[in-house]
């Protein structure tokens, strides 16, 4: 874990985030520990775990907003704190005032020069930019209306647009799935997964649920009780794999071609993954859903 | 039609011209800035700082200043302790507010017994509290002026990172936005506009000033330049028109004596409001049969 700057580590050039050893400490808990995996580019990677396993945090440490106690990121060969230009993020479900003066297109010409002084002059570059972005994440139809007055899942087309209209090499998204229906979700992940090619942008989209993501998904990154296990679905989700980050013995369970990750509890069982709804139309349980963190 | 309302020596009274002019500016002001008040949720601010500045204000009297330095001093002053105790926080924030408020009001008590029993200035509380927009001095335009710059260069210059950060704190951060500078920024904006209003139509009255025209803006448009340009303008029209009909006033029943400007201002603004409200609630109607 030594990182003396003299002989720069030979990283691939396309490697687009390097997590080596980050370790967060809170209040006295190990809310990550000894997490590490690196992203290349254009890779569409999955953050998955349950509520409090530590997936925000990890977001945050990347974003440069939460400080490490051990360890190192990287963006694109950069400290985190320099890196974040090249990160576009989408954050878990705001709340958006039905009311507020903002189009949807306003919102994702903040993605481009949100952060710059005076009032934005018309331009046609800009316009264009927003324009195309719009397009690309398929919301031009709604661009106009406010966006506190789109749907879930049109919002989230639009936090996407805003995320990406700086053309960033990194897109992190947090929670995405969570409060949208079946219908929509599948949508985004689509989406996701056509930019993700076509743009040459990595994504690393936290979810507590898999299942949806397993088409889509190069890769996981498995997050237990603060400690990461990455590959692929087929390394990681393995008994012996998973057993070792919970700390206790864990089965894996393969039906109708979705994943669930059972532990032993009392006399039954618990699902620990793979039980929420979205990949089962029909599911009596789909209304209580996907309630988020 | 015009000759009716704009009464005989409208144009020619200095006082008219003064009152014009201040309740012009700190109207333009207040309705800018009002803006992204209502946008970022902060009228409970906005409505404490008016309050407080009752205490700068009673404290002028006594001291023989400007009712304005005392007005625009403790609302910095508190914007920078509401600031300090934590109003980043949404909990924080209404406390703090309301902290800082509660201590100001009391020290404006205090001031404003001494100021009616010290000095011979009996109206000081009605002038500090209702304000009297004909009595402002021509003297004090040029500290409106320069207040009111500061006001609206914060807004102008800090217009995108305010935007963003109003939508959502999150999306401001990660854009590199530096959301504690910019939500200080925008309480320095609402301390002066505040002040502003409370030199015109008085401190009570004044967050209706900032929070009704944009409120009613925010209604009427759906994007943020406009809605921030009607809101000046619903602001200042309901000042110029609450001057005309004041000055016209000093013919009306019961008294004679003509009725308050910020009486009018203040009827003028709600009746906007409520005609907004009248005229968004049918597309409303439609939207909720749809969803």
């Amino acid at each position: 874990m030594s990182h003396s700057p003299p002989p720069p580590p030979p990283r691939p050039a396309a490697e687009v985030l390097s997590v080596d050893g980050a370790s967060v400490r809170l209040g006295g808990r190990d809310v990550l520990q000894d997490v590490r995996f690196s992203l290349g580019a254009g890779e569409f990677v999955g953050l998955i775990g349950s509520n409090g396993a530590g997936k925000t945090t990890l977001l945050r440490v990347i974003l440069g907003l939460q400080p490490l106690s051990a360890g190192e990121v990287t963006i694109g060969g950069l400290p985190a704190a320099e890196g974040r230009k090249l990160i576009g993020y989408v954050p878990q479900k705001i709340q958006l005032d039905p009311d507020m003066p903002v189009r949807a297109r306003d919102l994702v010409g903040l993605g481009l020069d949100g952060n710059r002084l005076g009032i934005p002059l018309p331009s046609r570059r800009r316009t264009a930019a927003v324009d195309e972005m719009l397009a690309a994440v398929d919301a031009t139809r709604f661009a106009a209306q406010r966006v506190g007055s789109l749907s879930g899942g049109e919002q989230q087309r639009i936090m996407i647009a805003h995320a990406l209209i700086s053309r960033p090499r990194l897109l992190l998204l947090d929670e995405p799935l969570a409060n949208l229906d079946i219908r929509s979700a599948q949508e985004i992940i689509a989406l996701l997964a056509k930019i993700s090619t076509q743009q040459q942008v990595t994504v690393l989209i936290s979810a507590h649920e898999m299942n949806p993501l397993l088409p889509v998904m190069d890769r996981l990154v498995y997050l237990a009780n603060g400690r990461a296990a990455s590959g692929t679905t087929e390394e990681v989700i393995r008994e012996e794999v998973l057993s070792r980050l919970y700390g206790y013995h864990v089965d894996v369970l393969s039906v109708h071609g979705r994943l669930l990750v059972v532990a032993h509890a009392g006399d039954g069982f618990e699902v620990l993954a793979g039980d929420e709804t979205a990949a089962a139309p029909g599911h009596p349980d789909h209304s209580a859903a996907g309630t988020g963190e | 039609m015009l000759r009716w309302l704009f009464a005989p020596g409208f144009f020619a009274s200095p006082p008219v011209h003064s009152a014009l002019i201040a309740g012009g500016i700190a109207a333009l002001v207040s309705g800018v800035v009002g803006a992204f008040t209502v946008l970022r949720g902060q009228s409970y601010a906005g409505h404490a700082l008016a309050d407080i500045s009752v205490t700068g204000g009673s404290a002028s009297f006594l001291l023989g200043i400007s009712p304005l330095w005392g007005f625009a001093g403790t609302g910095l002053v508190a914007a920078g302790i509401m600031d300090m105790i934590g109003i980043r926080r949404p909990r924080g924030r209404d406390l703090a507010t309301g902290i800082v408020r509660g201590a100001g009001l009391g020290l404006g008590a205090l001031f404003l017994y001494w100021d009616t029993t010290s000095t011979n200035a009996s109206g000081v509380t009605i002038t500090v509290l209702f304000g009297s927009l004909f009595t402002v001095s021509s003297t004090v335009l040029p500290l409106v002026g320069a207040l009111s710059a500061v006001a609206l260069g914060i807004v102008l210059i800090g217009y995108r990172p305010l935007l963003l950060s109003s939508v959502s704190a999150e999306l401001a951060v990660v854009r590199g936005v530096r959301v504690r500078l910019v939500g200080m920024a925008c309480l320095i904006a609402i301390a002066l506009a505040v002040s502003l209003s409370a030199l015109t139509i008085g401190t009570i009255l004044s967050t209706a000033l900032l929070v009704g025209p944009a409120a009613t803006a925010l209604r009427l448009t759906t994007r943020p330049g406009p809605a921030i340009a009607l809101a000046s303008a619903i602001a200042v029209a309901a000042t110029w028109l609450g001057v005309v009909l004041a000055y016209d006033s000093f013919t009306w029943p019961p008294t004679h004596t003509g009725w308050p400007v910020s009486f009018f201002i203040v009827v003028l603004i709600f009746a906007g409001y409520v005609l907004a409200q009248f005229l968004t609630q049918r597309p409303g109607r439609v939207r909720a049969q749809e969803a």
